[in-house]
């Protein structure tokens, strides 16, 4: 299966990452990362690419990185839909004080707007 | 998870700290206690939840097995959380509970099933908003799905206002003292 990931800034995302790459080296998943620059954290998109690459090896996975510019959602759903994906992974949303999860704005769009299937990762 | 939150300007309240009596519109006496500490109140709890009906769950809280709910309770009976729970006899019927955030405290309350609509919600709130001012708590705020008016309702009343009702789940929030926050 073809997935595309998307990795943005958060805790929360990088989890996300590292449950993907477990997936996909059972599954045989062809997995492609999109990094997102979301806003809302201190990490850079250099920062970032340095932690999905660190994962990627860590995991024995090699996977395409792309670099994701503009509106996070609209940007992810339309690589997925134009590029034939069969699946959009992104982080299942980060949890308040209380423990309750808050979904973001852009697993928000993406799951609103994407004609292909989409996994929230938790 | 630090992000600039709206409060209202005007001062809510005040509110009556626990404890507090009253018969329920069941007939029931129920009385609304500060939390204690005591292990007894926190099995109590952990029954409570597990009774916890799954369509009642909001955001993933309470969490549905045992495991779960216990490290969720640990979590919220951090020393700097203020909890207050209503008792019919020794059975725990709801909870209400402050969790600091930042300079403000986050909000939320359970009333069991058979417990719900017999205005046990509303005491449950001005007791956790009492017990939260005379501990120093400034600010307040919470998230409610949208289509759950029945606590939207319930919020406004104890004089939440709406903050932000641009994500998925609205937020509200209420303001106890005219200072900040100084902790809980």
């Amino acid at each position: 299966m073809r997935i595309l990931l998307g990795v943005g800034g958060s805790d929360d995302s990088l989890r996300a990452l590292e449950r993907t790459i477990e997936r996909a080296n059972e599954a045989g998943d062809d997995l492609t990362v999109a990094i997102l620059d979301e806003g809302g954290t201190d990490r850079t998109v250099d920062d970032i690419e340095a932690d999905v690459k660190e994962a990627l090896d860590s995991g024995g996975i090699e996977a395409d990185i792309r670099y994701v510019e503009g509106d996070p959602g609209s940007k992810l759903v339309d690589i997925a839909e134009s590029e034939g994906f069969d699946r959009i992974a992104l982080s299942g949303g980060t949890t308040s004080p209380m423990g309750k999860i808050q979904l973001g704005s852009t697993a928000e769009f993406v799951l609103l707007n994407s004609h292909v299937s989409v996994s929230l990762i938790r | 998870m630090s992000r600039d939150r709206r409060f209202p300007d005007e001062v809510a309240g005040p509110f009556e700290s626990p404890p507090r009596r009253f018969e329920d519109r069941e007939g029931r006496e129920i009385e609304i206690r500060a939390h204690d500490g005591s292990e007894r109140e926190y099995e109590a709890l952990a029954s409570m939840y597990g009774e916890f009906d799954p369509a009642d769950r909001a955001q993933g809280i309470p969490p549905s097995d045992d495991r779960r709910i216990r490290e969720w309770l640990d979590n919220i009976f951090c020393d700097a959380c203020l909890n207050v729970i209503a008792w019919d006899g020794d059975t725990a019927a709801g909870h209400a509970t402050l969790v600091p955030d930042d300079d403000a405290h986050e909000l939320a309350i359970f009333v069991l099933q058979e417990y719900q609509e017999a205005g046990i919600g509303t005491h449950l709130m001005e007791a956790l908003l009492g017990h939260g001012a005379e501990s120093g708590v400034g600010k307040v705020w919470l998230t409610v799905e949208r289509w759950n008016q029945p606590a939207v309702g319930l919020y406004k009343k104890i004089g939440f206002e709406i903050s932000d009702s641009e994500s998925f789940e609205m937020e509200m929030a209420i303001r106890l003292t005219d200072g900040s926050d100084e902790g809980g």
